[in-house]
């Protein structure tokens, strides 16, 4: 009897306890799989650089913010182009993305997939997807690229949307042959989208020698501590440091100024 | 008090099995499983609409439950994804935004948990772990507490904030599955399993019940909800404990049906979910959806 009174008593005195208790541990609960889950997302929100994301998209930070994976801008898409990360993929669960090297994006004039974004994080003030930037194609391989071998691939080139500005063929002498030309392809970031065309239509088996990468990877910074000599004289109408003296050399007095190149020697006319 | 001891005393008994059996011999095995029926169609039929899109090509709803359009006019948003994503610091477009409003007036006026047992897709998963763990009579192991969902939203939110992303959205289980079908799991059934499994054998109702922070979400949209249950006719209740067994938020019932802590018998908990269960399952048709305001007793 006196213990069940001792008990009632002690149970009096710890609803308030229990209660304290419950809580300390929902919330030390909920803090810990909160933090997990924080520390995983900020681990794994580095985009892998095979992954595209679509024209518009905002800085990925940005974008990890703003979109609301709800697909739409995949069913936008009329290529199938874009996929939504599964759990288990490199990229954020749920984002969109897309693989160049496996379907590329075609630049549709209206861009139905920025269209489509409800949440902003496609920025629809880009309404002319030549100016999307989704990333930059970098001819990576110079030792299989078949332009590189000398050979007239050309494929990258003919199949780039924005042919003869993002992607020129600059001739160049072959030195193998020595009397051929090599063409290389060669990109230009300020009209280079980021498609991916040409990465998706490089004819290499397996891996493509040209390749989209995310622009942060693709470019190097410019120098802009570095004043360019022949910049500054066009800008100020004549060298700044007076022009340079000009000193006769000798076997070249009848060329211009800093032309050393050496006329081919005369070839005998016929064998004596 | 004497209700909470009536309810005290009934629940020493346990929980039974196969709860309704007194509703299924008086009334039939449909009206027995009427609300329960609705319930699934609702759930599937949502999930149809989405689905007939991509499997047949008639695209009436396009997204998934996160962000939607219907018809191509009607844009519907998560206000819960909605929120992560303003706790994050993104401003979404007005699109987004207008969604998520009529998506919350919308729960605010039926309830906000309804989502939770009419539309959630995960609803079907944790009802069939609670339905095998009463066939099997599996007892629960540790449960957290049901505050545990509210600490878990709050964290989430402070999660988005604090890493400028919708973390909680790399694996929250809602909003995976319903993507998960429609557009490609990966890895994600493991989640919904796992889900499955804590559920079936180590807390009873664990996942909707106490720790969902979607379910937190809604739950605190709902608080002044229209439509809610009432126990209507109280007075026929003879304490089989079948309304118990079958309610995912059992602490709701008792102030409604055994007078604790309130005079009248309308459900108002936050936390009821208007499954609707309750109304099958009763073989005294002690209840009855309402409105709020309606605390008439018969």
């Amino acid at each position: 009897m006196g213990d069940s009174k001792h008990r009632r008593a002690g149970q009096a005195e710890a609803p308030r306890r229990r209660f304290l208790k419950e809580a300390a541990g929902a919330a030390g609960g909920a803090f810990l799989l909160s933090l997990g889950v924080g520390l995983y997302a900020k681990q794994a929100s580095a985009l892998p650089a095979a992954a595209l994301r679509p024209p518009g998209a905002m800085a990925e930070r940005d974008f990890l913010a703003a979109c609301v994976r709800c697909g739409l801008c995949v069913r936008g898409c009329p290529y199938d182009t874009l996929k939504l990360a599964e759990l288990g993929d490199a990229v954020a669960t749920g984002t969109p993305y897309f693989t160049a090297r496996a379907i590329a994006c075609e630049m549709c004039e209206d861009i139905p997939c920025v269209a489509a974004c409800p949440s902003g994080a496609l920025d629809r003030s880009l309404t002319d997807i030549g100016n999307a930037r989704m990333g930059l194609a970098v001819l990576i391989d110079h030792e299989t690229c078949l332009n590189f071998l000398g050979l007239r691939c050309d494929v990258c080139y003919r199949v780039c949307p924005v042919i003869d500005k993002a992607i020129t063929l600059e001739r160049v002498h072959n030195p193998r042959s020595d009397r051929h030309a090599l063409l290389l392809p060669t990109v230009h970031s300020d009209a280079c989208t980021g498609c991916g065309k040409c990465e998706q239509s490089c004819v290499l088996p397996g891996e493509a020698a040209i390749k989209v990468l995310p622009v942060k990877l693709a470019r190097g910074s410019a120098a802009e501590h570095y004043r360019k000599g022949w910049e500054e004289k066009d800008a100020a109408g004549g060298s700044l440091i007076g022009e340079q003296l000009e000193m006769p050399v000798r076997g070249l007095e009848d060329k211009a100024y800093g032309d050393t190149r050496v006329a081919p020697a005369p070839q005998p006319e016929s064998r004596p | 008090m004497s209700g909470k001891g009536a309810f005290a005393a009934a629940s020493a008994r346990g929980a039974p099995a196969r709860p309704g059996r007194e509703a299924l011999a008086g009334k039939g095995w449909l009206r027995a499983h009427a609300w329960l029926l609705l319930r699934r169609l609702s759930q599937f039929g949502i999930l149809a609409l989405f689905l007939a899109g991509p499997w047949f090509g008639v695209w009436i709803v396009k997204g998934n439950l996160s962000s939607s359009l219907t018809l191509g006019v009607l844009p519907l948003t998560d206000p819960f994804l909605l929120a992560q994503s303003f706790a994050a610091g993104a401003v979404p477009y007005r699109d987004a935004v207008l969604g998520g409003g009529i998506v919350l007036a919308f729960y605010l006026l039926v309830g906000g948990r309804t989502f939770c047992a009419w539309v959630c897709p995960v609803n079907p998963v944790t009802d069939a772990a609670a339905w095998l763990r009463r066939r099997l009579n599996l007892k629960s192991g540790r449960v957290p507490a049901s505050s545990t969902r509210h600490w878990l939203l709050g964290f989430v939110l402070l999660a988005a904030f604090a890493t400028g992303s919708l973390a909680w959205e790399w694996v929250n289980p809602v909003s995976m599955l319903h993507r998960g079908l429609i557009f490609g799991f990966g890895l994600g059934w493991g989640i919904v399993g796992g889900i499955f499994l804590y559920d079936l054998l180590i807390a009873s109702r664990g996942w909707c019940g106490h720790l969902c922070p979607m379910g937190a979400f809604y739950g605190l949209a709902g608080r002044f909800a229209v439509l809610r249950v009432s126990a209507a006719k109280r007075r026929a209740c003879d304490d089989c404990m079948d309304c118990f067994a079958v309610c995912p938020e059992p602490h709701v019932i008792p102030p409604a049906l055994k007078a604790a802590g309130q005079d009248h018998p309308v459900i108002l908990d936050r936390d009821c979910t208007n499954c609707g269960r309750c109304i099958d399952v009763c073989g005294r048709n002690v209840f009855r959806v309402t409105t709020r305001f309606d605390r008439s007793e018969s």
